[in-house]
């Protein structure tokens, strides 16, 4: 399969400053691919380098087929985007928005403006002025002029950023929707874990401008959950933990728990045996590890966000 | 290309920038009407008799005393055989010469407009063309779509020579319009002195010959639009280098304002003759008004607005199609 965005050896600096460096990954037909990492990590300049905003030092971007410095128009077209905040002109209405953005691509007529509305749930409001929108509304209007020249590549910076829960469930599922039923690749920026961990299937750490790791969402994740017992007493608990060979990274919390890494379904077996060997249970916790656990080992305890 | 001229017009004039630029000329020409209506009161009432004609035939009279005279050069002779021409056409068709009709308040309304007034409303226009995209981040949508950079300017620089043509004529007729309405729609025919050339520090008169009003108008827009572009030109390529809308308007206002002031101020200071803001009042040339800085001429002043011109479309081309799009 050929990828439909692949980066190599990207490279930015800036007045000596190394914003991005040597990063390299691919982006499938058809997946939603996570680029994670806290605020100043070098997302930013790495989306506007790809949607040519911003000219690489180095290295080479390839969309669809077509290198984006060597390139542009041919790229571009495969490309719909939103860099930070979704914005349009705010003294025009929804619908000339999209009118004056169509224009700016070959081929696009009313029918396709009506479907992209319809697609997200525009159609009410698509003759008011854009200034009277709510915030999650302009994020629908941007990615409704992003999919104005039908993209291979939706790229969306942050686009939860500043939406309010229900606004934040509803793009998740729209975004969902997207890539299953009209097979566009997504490319997600997020500096929220949780999010990506929701959303994608493949993605890519990056911090201080370098990508740490790139990987299924599923593969970094493992089958190691961290699980919280609450026990007494501790010292006989620890001792037939430490026992256990499938069990990690036993650490004390506190006078009546003690947290593991082990594997879900040996939960009940592990309780069976602290039963047999007299130790009180009274709380079993198990907690899916996240991506934030797997961030701050990759990067040594750097906080995220 | 049509459409992105089309997209540009359709912002400028949502923006309600051409709204404000219209509502200014509404305002400000009937106040220039009633000053000159005032004016030509004044001038009635000290000339103490309201019979004008009377007046007109005492002066044809003592130009053609002057002729006589042989102590008097012959270049000057010309210029008052033109002047009684000039006279005695007033007098053939009954028009008061200090009581002139719309198309004299046109033509001197642009004449003055020229150095200061029109440049401010071009501004306006023309400050805000590229920096507000900057400024709203709209830059990030408009720069990411299948068009090129450079056609993406060029749109707006047509767009900014259509704006500045339509003001220009809105200028011509609101002030027609206005004016009228108090000194009289008639005067187009009337004769008009032009043809002065400027050589050195001498205003050479062997040229000058009478023009009708309407032809004078015409020319006198011509060059006050040609002046305009430079303006919008220069506006256009602060508008690119500076990515806010008041900066923007701030630096072109001072250099614009300066020009004018310079003119007044430092008129012995010759190398203030390159800079393309004392070069607007290009209408001056027609009139024969004197130019105060010596070594101004038509073509000088023409080549230095198109020199600036130039250079500053160049700088806002190359700036704007290789600048990394950072905020």
């Amino acid at each position: 399969m050929k990828p439909v965005l692949s980066v190599e050896h990207l490279t930015k600096k800036i007045g000596g400053r190394t914003i991005v460096d040597d990063i390299s990954f691919t982006v499938n037909p058809g997946e939603i691919f996570g680029f994670l990492g806290p605020n100043g990590a070098g997302k930013t300049t790495t989306i506007r380098m790809l949607v040519g905003l911003i000219k690489p030092t180095s290295g080479s971007i390839v969309i669809g087929g077509h290198n984006l410095q060597t390139h542009f128009l041919e790229a571009i077209k495969q490309v719909g985007c939103i860099v930070e905040n979704p914005e349009l002109y705010p003294y025009l209405t929804g619908r000339e928005n999209l009118e004056h953005f169509a224009r700016m691509i070959d081929n696009i007529d009313d029918d396709r403006i009506d479907e992209v509305v319809r697609l997200v749930e525009l159609e009410k409001r698509i003759d008011e002025t854009v200034k009277t929108y709510s915030l999650g509304m302009r994020q629908r209007l941007g990615i409704a002029q992003a999919l104005l020249g039908n993209p291979q590549l939706l790229i969306l910076d942050e686009p939860t950023n500043g939406l309010d829960p229900a606004g934040i469930r509803e793009l998740r599922a729209f975004i969902r929707r997207l890539a299953q039923e009209q097979s566009i690749s997504i490319f997600i920026s997020s500096h929220i874990l949780y999010e990506i961990q929701l959303l994608c299937e493949r993605v890519a750490i990056i911090s201080h401008g370098k990508v740490l790791k790139t990987a299924a969402v599923s593969q970094l994740v493992g089958d190691d959950s961290k699980v919280e017992w609450s026990l007494n007493p501790i010292p006989q608990a620890i001792k037939q933990f430490s026992e256990l060979p499938y069990i990690r990274n036993v650490e004390q919390l506190g006078k009546e728990s003690v947290m593991v890494h082990m594997p879900v379904e040996k939960i009940a077996e592990t309780n069976q045996l602290l039963l047999a060997s007299n130790i009180q249970v009274s709380a079993i916790r198990p907690m899916n590890q996240t991506l934030e656990d797997i961030f701050l080992e990759m990067t040594g305890g750097e906080g995220i966000g | 290309m049509v459409k992105l001229v089309y997209n540009e017009l359709l912002k400028m004039f949502r923006k309600k920038r051409f709204l404000v630029v219209v509502l200014i000329l509404a305002v400000l020409i009937p106040i220039f009407t009633y000053a000159q209506y005032v004016t030509v009161q004044t001038t009635i009432k000290q000339i103490g008799t309201s019979d004008w004609k009377a007046i007109l035939q005492q002066q044809i009279v003592d130009n053609e005393n002057q002729l006589t005279s042989s102590r008097i050069p012959e270049e000057w002779k010309k210029w008052t055989r033109l002047t009684i021409d000039q006279q005695k056409y007033y007098l053939k068709n009954n028009i008061n010469p200090t009581a002139p009709g719309a198309p004299t308040f046109v033509r001197k309304f642009m004449e003055e407009a020229v150095a200061l007034f029109l440049p401010l409303i071009v501004v306006i226009l023309a400050a805000d063309l590229v920096s507000s995209e900057y400024a709203n981040g709209t830059i990030k949508v408009l720069l990411t779509r299948p068009v090129a950079r450079w056609k993406v300017l060029l749109s707006k620089y047509l767009a900014l020579i259509l704006s500045i043509s339509l003001v220009m004529l809105i200028t011509g007729l609101l002030s027609y319009l206005i004016s009228g309405i108090i000194f009289g729609y008639k005067g187009w025919n009337l004769p008009v002195l032009s043809g002065f050339i400027q050589q050195g520090n001498q205003l050479i008169t062997n040229q000058v010959h009478l023009i009708p009003q309407w032809k004078y108008i015409i020319y006198a827009f011509g060059l006050a639009w040609f002046s305009a572009l430079a303006v919008g030109t220069i506006s256009f390529m602060v508008s690119v280098l500076v990515r806010n809308t008041a900066t923007s308007m701030g630096v072109m206002l001072a250099a614009v304002i300066s020009g004018s002031l310079l003119t007044q101020l430092a008129p012995t200071w010759q190398s203030l003759r390159y800079f393309v803001f004392i070069n607007l009042r290009l209408t001056d040339y027609l009139a024969g008004k004197p130019i105060l800085i010596s070594g101004m001429s038509l073509p000088f002043s023409l080549a230095i607005l198109a020199i600036w011109s130039i250079v500053a479309i160049i700088i806002a081309f190359v700036v704007f199609s290789r600048r990394d799009v950072l905020n």
